[in-house]
């Protein structure tokens, strides 16, 4: 036993070859079968849902999330708040997810130029306003981009302002899509959506996984 | 895909987006929804509906990533005991 402990102690690096190498067998036999047929559709879907991509965003997931564990255990003494390691871990969740769409879409490459946007922002603040600095600029972008709406609503004949308001909303919700056009919003949505759908997905093994494994007793 | 990306370009370089390929993308777009995915009617579903549940869908995405961080976090922050409970039973194989 006491052999067993002294065996945790070193780096978290084995432990991430040992589950990717257990993910990576017990998902390679029904991999081989679903990824041929997705790569006959070379279709956006079919991306999204395949076998072989959701291995991929769980090894990226696995990694990221060990050196969080490693940052948080590092930096802080005292253990976080739940909220802040929940947090953490989003944010990682939402970088590894914008890496595996590799550059294509509008809503991933915000996702990582975000980060390094709000660290210069609140880095140095010209502005009169003491507040917080990420708070004020989003406040300013969405002022600036109401008058920008305001010219794109009348060229459509239909203008239902119901409709365009609503793809303003989903915009919104889209990361990086605030000032786009409306077709580019849509299209940047499709594709966020089977990706966040990917995320949950992928996400759920990882705590079933972690979660049996913590909770089986083993036989010895 | 990417023909229809350049069409789009062209289109906005003229300041004009054609209604069909609005249409075309949130008909795609229902498609993807759990909700609307089999049109119970023979008419369409209106596009505000699909886009309202698109919203709504994407809220509820969110939420879920959220609540699965937090519980991974949890998890993880008993990595220890999960730790050894992994190797040994990847041992015991």
């Amino acid at each position: 036993m006491a052999s067993l402990i002294s065996d945790i102690e070193p780096p978290t690096s084995t432990t991430t070859d040992l589950v990717r190498r257990k993910k990576r067998s017990s998902v390679s036999s029904a991999a081989s079968s679903s990824t041929t047929a997705g790569s006959v559709s070379s279709e956006s879907h079919a991306r999204w849902r395949s076998e072989k991509q959701q291995r991929i965003y769980s090894a990226k997931l696995i990694q990221a999330l060990q050196q969080v564990r490693l940052n948080s255990s590092a930096a802080t003494t005292s253990s976080p708040t739940a909220q802040k390691r929940g947090k953490a871990v989003r944010e990682a969740a939402d970088r590894a997810l914008a890496v595996s769409a590799r550059g294509r879409t509008l809503w991933s490459r915000a996702i990582l130029a975000n980060r390094i946007k709000l660290k210069f922002r609140k880095q140095k603040r010209p502005r009169t306003t003491t507040k917080i600095p990420s708070m004020t600029t989003v406040v300013n972008s969405s002022n600036r981009s109401r008058k920008r709406r305001v010219s794109v609503l009348r060229l459509n004949k239909k203008n239902i302002p119901d409709v365009n308001r609503k793809v303003r909303v989903l915009g919104r919700l889209v990361p990086g899509c605030g000032k786009q056009s409306v077709p580019v919003i849509l299209e940047e949505a499709t594709d966020y959506i089977q990706a966040l759908e990917m995320q949950v997905r992928a996400m759920n093994s990882l705590v079933q996984l972690l979660s049996s494994y913590g909770s089986a007793p083993p036989p010895i | 895909m990417s023909g229809r990306r350049s069409r789009s370009r062209q289109s906005s370089g003229t300041s004009r987006i054609s209604e069909d390929q609005i249409n075309d993308l949130i008909i795609k777009l229902q498609q993807l929804l759990p909700e609307l995915r089999d049109s119970r009617r023979s008419d369409k579903v209106s596009a505000a509906r699909v886009l309202q549940d698109t919203c709504n869908y994407i809220r509820n995405l969110h939420r879920e990533v959220d609540d699965l961080s937090e519980r991974l976090s949890e998890l993880l922050a008993n990595t220890d005991t999960a730790q050894a409970a992994l190797i040994r039973s990847l041992l015991t194989q």
